[in-house]
């Protein structure tokens, strides 16, 4: 790994460093109980949107409310952008000519948005038309991350608060999350992309005369202003087949730099409102420290594992080393842009979140390289995860820490002064059963099928890794693709649309009535009694549990795919 | 002769509202059974109960244990099944397999069984003494009437003469008995029962060694207090407690996940070419989910509640021993509980122009006849620290304590030395016609602000200056609230003194805080002020009026002393009427909760090397390169998944004993104890199984397994 390489992770860190606090700071007083900056300007907006939507900002709810108001939006969001697949092709603004989308196509694409998961079974730029694009897609990811914001500032209420019944206002929650968190800094990073050549127009197909003398249609778009909020959002849905990889998405590093900030800075920000929120920095930076480590760690070892030689080419005499006009490592499947480095950066970037964007194929790495997004996926996408639901999802597995750890204290296993108790316990085991069902369950279903296993690319191992990738990204709502999967038929369309629903509401359904059992508790006083879980020590343990449940979990089907892939090449 | 009187009427008066007049010191009595961890009657009997327990009725209520059973049966009937179509080779291997998933059902059951041993050995032995016996019951009128004990109602009236049985629980409501109780406490010293105060209760199974006593019955028969602590022993009437229920519900969630991941393992595998034996299948599944713990689970619940009865102590549900580990708040009376509650001796004041020696003979010679322990304690002190000798002096002259007079002395070869409360010694002074020194006033003072006793003393018409009693606090007390702070109780004392002696014995004491002047409704209001910070709170208490505050109070132990109403409300009784005793308790439950969190993490990090054992076996025939792997270098396929399943069934057996005994507990703070069981059971879980693993598979290749 070269020192730019190495400069880069820092320079990353160094961002993040100071965004965590400035951002986290922020994040706290927009869904605190008091007053937030910003009241004057986005108070009247918002106003609006509460007077038409007939809402009481002022009435809280109680968790089954609030998880039905949430429910019942996603549903109708799901139905809207349905709709708008099925007819892109007579509705206006599709200067390309899209036609609308198939039903299991369209039902997967609308899913895969509501659920910010992103998973594109069709080509961005012949698949969608840009009124999709622009009031489809761009809307949910702007609506999506501000769900799981939603959700994760709910978790938090709950912890912090005693004896109370409600959990905040759903409603309340998605507008501020829209208007004061997403909004302005998805603009400010629009207005750096296009600033950067990230195209940015209501253009149909161009022709272009190439440099070999042949004529290629380009198509243009909104592109700058739905990058933006597709980082930001952690997303990862494409305006381009490409993704990221396409140079009118990413054009240069520093294109690539703010995305990948993009990406981390609210899942982490989240960690030191949790902090501020509980009035408790330590423990928001101790679910920081977690994070970052396991996010730090896959990186590290994924641009490590692609900066080295491809084994099967140095026999062939193929030099693979550093020089003026190549970087050092695996160049097969990576942007020349980018390189083998700054692609495994970006691959656990992109899965350690739930974003799952692309700059290079996942399926070209090395077997070693690639199982480290689909690991970082299987972690649950706690490292750091989503808008939202890395933070939610770090803080069940923190309960369930907290309760094996607790034990072994003697006493009763408490996290903020709130017992963990039957109740909370059965909610943190459905939510840590759900995403495996759902994606071994279906995984095993395809790989017997032989409709199934038509659509894998290439056979043995690497196959299987390819089919296991397609279910895990989508159960854990990361949506990038390990490429190698023909993924647009019914069966998978389908398949894999069940699995982003249960990973996304069969999770967090529990972690609201978590929120809601936890928000009705008297915490206890800490005493030296109480387990401390704002200590190293506990962080260490958080990140073993994650590891220990996840490899636990998953190392069986892992040993068959990407390591014996690895072992035996 | 007493000087109960004299501390009346002094300033620092004891007033302890409602508290144990149990003043005498508490010694340790002897434990109910010091019997070894295990008898061969009790092992004989778990042995057969081992093989009872495998009816699946039984079994389903342990979601874990079920699932092995059901495993193991699936595979006898698949050994069965092959028995004549398989090589020779794979039958040793299928039969070996279902052999031992069939041990480490029979284990978990065995461990079951041999924690429920002493329990049931007790209740048999208590089942003794439940003879039927005739109670005298007198009618309202006068008549006496012979009804079988197995008759009375609840406020029938039974005459108990020595000698006889008492036919049921209920309270004194007629004279004063010596009553021998070890039927219930195993102490074979006779207590005081008697009508009125807060000694008053007995019960049924008892003896009445003198006297004559009448007796309200107060619970129908079969719901005696025998009956209950028979059901209790025997862990009848055991339910599951709130952390129990937590913990199965994690395990049968671990159970579901490693069932999915093993049955999904199949598809997978006939992708991979590879398909697998159903037998290998099951043993991946016996060996992956928590079975260590699943096993020693109830095991764990039951020995943590044996563990309270041999301190002679009967807790209602094991929810209040678990309680008891989540205590932050202890409120201990001060009387017989911190302090041993009668006044000893502490220093000797002389007022000025009188020399300490002097006044050091003067109170000897005054104290030489004086039996109550205030009298001993003055000797001693001036034995002591003074090297005077005792020796008695025959033509001495008693003068022994009035209520009138409210001092006592000795005329002694033409002295009189009197002690006792300052205003009658001071008047006594003055009638002999000598005055009062000046400073007698601000010594008295001091003391009594100090939250001691003071005593002047005179001889003739002279005063010679002030004895300074002082209430002790048990010795080895401070070191047991500091340890108790250590992790993370507090301590607050509750007496009826007033704030100044309160604030100097609970200081002396090292207790965190205090509750002065107490009376039952403050201490009702300082429990659900406790209760609405979050603190869970025990305390102990005897009389009827502590029995609202034992009933709010999250562990309430009763004094088995105590009064009838007293031992409803609480959750706990204590047959030695010892309110030290709570301390333990607490720590009985906080072990019992360490050690179901460590054998939790033990037997999930034990997962790790077992996948290492058989993944790489049942894949290495395919892919060869899982060889790399088989980090143990394990034989062959089928010795390493042999091995895995052996030393899984081996190391419930081998927890057994941690199991009944619990883990080890020392008070510390949360971090440190996190960090060492962390360590030991964490670390060592994962580190175990690949060196027992191994160790196996060198043992069963040895004998020819291939």
């Amino acid at each position: 790994m070269s020192a730019a390489a190495w400069w880069q992770l820092l320079v990353l860190v160094a961002l993040i460093g100071a965004s965590t606090p400035l951002l986290g700071r922020y994040l706290a007083r927009v869904f605190g109980d008091s007053g937030a900056p910003g009241d004057r300007v986005f108070g009247p907006v918002e106003r609006l949107v509460y007077r038409a939507g007939g809402i009481d900002p002022a009435s809280e709810q109680p968790w089954p409310v609030y998880a039905r108001a949430l429910l019942a939006f996603s549903a109708v969001s799901v139905v809207v952008l349905y709709g708008l697949f099925r007819l892109q092709g007579v509705l206006p603004f599709n200067p390309t000519g899209v036609a609308g989308q198939r039903p299991a196509l369209s039902f997967n694409s609308a899913v895969s948005f509501v659920t910010n998961t992103n998973w594109q079974n069709y080509a961005g730029e012949s698949g969608a038309s840009q009124l999709v694009q622009m009031t489809g897609l761009a809307v949910q990811n702007f609506l999506s991350a501000a769900v799981g914001l939603a959700v994760a500032v709910a978790l938090i209420r709950g912890l912090v608060r005693r004896r109370s019944a409600t959990i905040g206002n759903f409603w309340v929650d998605l507008v501020r999350a829209v208007t004061r968190v997403l909004l302005p800094l998805a603009f400010v990073a629009a207005l750096v992309f296009a600033s950067q050549g990230v195209v940015q127009n209501l253009h149909g197909f161009r022709p272009v005369r190439t440099v070999e003398g042949t004529t290629q249609q380009i198509p243009g778009g909104p592109v700058a202003s739905q990058e933006a909020i597709k980082e930001l959002g952690t997303n990862g849905g494409g305006f381009y087949n490409a993704n990221s990889a396409h140079p009118f998405e990413n054009p240069n590093p520093i294109t690539n730099l703010l995305q990948l900030w993009l990406i981390l800075s609210i899942p982490f920000a989240l960690t030191f409102t949790f902090g501020r929120m509980a009035d408790d920095r330590r423990q928001g930076w101790v679910v920081f420290a977690a994070m970052f480590v396991l996010w730090a760690g896959s990186s590290v070892l994924a641009m490590q594992l692609e900066s080295g030689a491809n084994p099967k080419l140095t026999p062939a005499g193929v030099s693979q080393a550093a020089s003026s006009s190549q970087p050092a490592g695996s160049m097969e499947g990576k942007e020349v842009r980018f390189g083998p480095a700054t692609s495994g950066l970006y691959a656990a970037t992109t899965t350690g979140t739930s974003n799952g964007a692309v700059i290079a194929a996942h399926d070209s790495f090395s077997p070693a390289g690639g199982a480290v997004p689909l690991a970082n996926m299987m972690l649950g996408e706690v490292s750091p995860g989503g808008v939202g639901a890395g933070l939610y999802g770090m803080l069940v597995f923190a309960l369930l820490a907290v309760f094996i750890a607790g034990l072994m204290v003697g006493r009763t296993p408490e996290l903020l002064g709130k017992k963990i108790q039957g109740a909370e316990m059965k909610l943190v085991v459905l939510y840590i059963l759900a995403v495996p069902v759902a994606v071994l369950g279906l995984a095993g279903t395809s790989i017997l099928l032989h409709s199934a296993t038509s659509s894998i690319a290439n056979p043995g191992p690497h196959g299987l890794s390819e089919v296991v990738y397609a279910f895990t990204s989508a159960g854990n709502n990361n949506g990038s693709a390990f490429a190698g999967l023909s993924g647009n038929t019914d069966w998978y369309g389908t398949t894999l649309a069940v699995a982003m629903l249960i990973g996304r509401y069969l999770l967090i359904v529990p972690v609201l009535a978590i929120a809601g059992s936890l928000a009705r508790k008297q915490p206890a006083p800490a005493t030296a009694g109480t387990l401390p879980t704002g200590t190293p020590l506990f962080g260490g343990l958080l990140v073993g549990v994650v590891l220990i449940v996840v490899g636990l979990t998953y190392f069986p089907v892992l040993a068959l795919g990407p390591i014996v892939e690895q072992l035996g090449r | 002769m007493s000087l109960v009187e004299e501390r009346g009427a002094d300033r620092g008066a004891d007033r302890d509202a409602g508290a144990s007049r149990d003043t005498a010191p508490v010694e340790p009595r002897r434990s109910r059974s010091t019997s070894a961890l295990v008898e061969p009657a009790i092992v004989r009997r778990a042995l057969a109960d081992s093989f009872r327990k495998l009816d699946p009725r039984q079994m389903a209520r342990n979601p874990v244990m079920f699932v092995v059973e059901v495993g193991s049966a699936l595979t006898t009937v698949l050994f069965a099944r092959d028995l004549r179509s398989a090589t020779a080779q794979e039958n040793v291997f299928a039969g070996l397999v279902a052999g031992w998933l069939w041990f480490t059902v029979l284990f978990a059951n065995f461990a079951e069984a041999i924690a429920e041993g002493r329990g049931k050995a007790q209740a048999d032995t208590l089942r003794r003494t439940r003879t039927e016996t005739t109670a005298c019951v007198r009618r309202a009128g006068g008549a006496v009437e012979e009804v079988a004990s197995t008759e009375l109602q609840v406020g029938d009236e039974c005459i108990v003469e020595a000698g006889e049985i008492i036919p049921g629980d209920g309270d004194v409501i007629e004279g004063i008995a010596s009553v021998d109780e070890s039927a219930i406490t195993g102490e074979s010293a006779p207590v005081i029962r008697e009508s009125g105060g807060d000694r008053s209760a007995v019960t049924g199974g008892t003896r009445v060694l003198s006297d004559r006593i009448v007796v309200r019955v107060s619970t129908r028969p079969g719901e005696s207090f025998i009956d209950r602590m028979i059901a209790l022993v025997e862990g009848a009437s055991r339910q599951k407690t709130p952390n129990e229920i937590a913990l199965n519900i994690l395990l049968a969630g671990l159970t579901i996940v490693f069932l999915l991941a093993v049955v999904t393992l199949q598809p997978f595998a006939v992708y991979s070419g590879a398909e697998q034996p159903i037998v290998v299948l099951i043993a991946l599944i016996v060996c992956l989910i928590p079975t260590t713990i699943g096993a020693l689970l109830s095991a764990i619940g039951i020995a943590g509640m044996d563990r309270l009865v041999q301190r002679n102590v009967l807790a209602m549900s094991g929810r209040a021993v678990e309680a008891a580990g989540d205590c932050s708040t202890l409120l201990l009376d001060k009387t017989g509980t911190i302090t041993y509650g009668n006044r000893m001796a502490f220093e000797l004041i002389p007022v000025a122009g009188v020399d300490e020696r002097d006044l050091a003979g003067a109170v000897l010679l005054a104290s030489l006849a004086d039996e109550t322990p205030e009298g001993r304690s003055i000797v001693a002190l001036a034995v002591d620290r003074y090297g005077l000798e005792a020796r008695a002096h025959p033509g001495a002259q008693l003068v022994p304590f009035t209520a009138q007079t409210r001092m006592s002395g000795v005329d002694l070869d033409g002295r009189a030395i009197r002690k006792g409360a300052t205003d009658s010694l001071r008047r006594w002074v003055e009638d002999q016609g000598g005055t009062v020194p000046a400073d007698l006033g601000p010594i008295v003072e001091r003391i009594a602000t100090s939250g001691g006793t003071p005593l002047a003393v005179a001889e003739g018409g002279a005063v010679l200056g002030v004895i300074h009693l002082k209430d002790t606090v048990k010795q080895g007390m401070v070191e047991r609230f500091d340890a108790l702070r250590r992790m993370g109780i507090r301590t607050v004392m509750i007496t009826g003194d007033n704030p100044l002696t309160a604030a100097a014995i609970a200081a002396e004491a090292g207790v965190d805080d205090y509750l002065a002047e107490a009376t039952p409704e403050d201490k009702m209001a300082r429990i659900r002020a406790e209760q609405a910070g979050g603190n869970l709170v025990a305390m102990t208490g005897d009389g009827t009026n502590d029995a609202p505050a034992l009933a709010l109070a999250d562990v309430g132990v009763a004094m088995n002393s105590g009064t009838q109403a007293a031992k409803e409300a609480g959750n706990m009784v204590d047959l030695d009427s010892d309110p030290t005793k709570l301390i333990e308790i607490v720590e009985i439950g906080k072990q019992l909760l360490i050690t179901r969190g460590s054998l939790t993490t033990f037997s999930i990090a034990n997962d790790v090397a077992k996948y290492f054992a058989i993944i790489p076996a049942m894949f290495v025939g395919v892919f060869p390169a899982l060889q790399t792997l088989n980090v143990m270098r394990l034989a062959s396929p089928r010795s390493a998944i042999l091995s895995a399943v052996v030393f899984n069934a081996l190391v419930i057996v081998a927890l057994i004993p941690l199991a009944l005994r619990g883990v080890k507990f020392r008070a510390a703070n949360a971090a440190d104890v996190l960090r060492r069981n962390l360590l030991v059971y964490g670390v060592g879980g994962l580190a175990a199984p690949f060196v027992g693993i191994k160790a196996i598979d060198l043992v069963i290749t040895a004998l020819g397994v291939r």
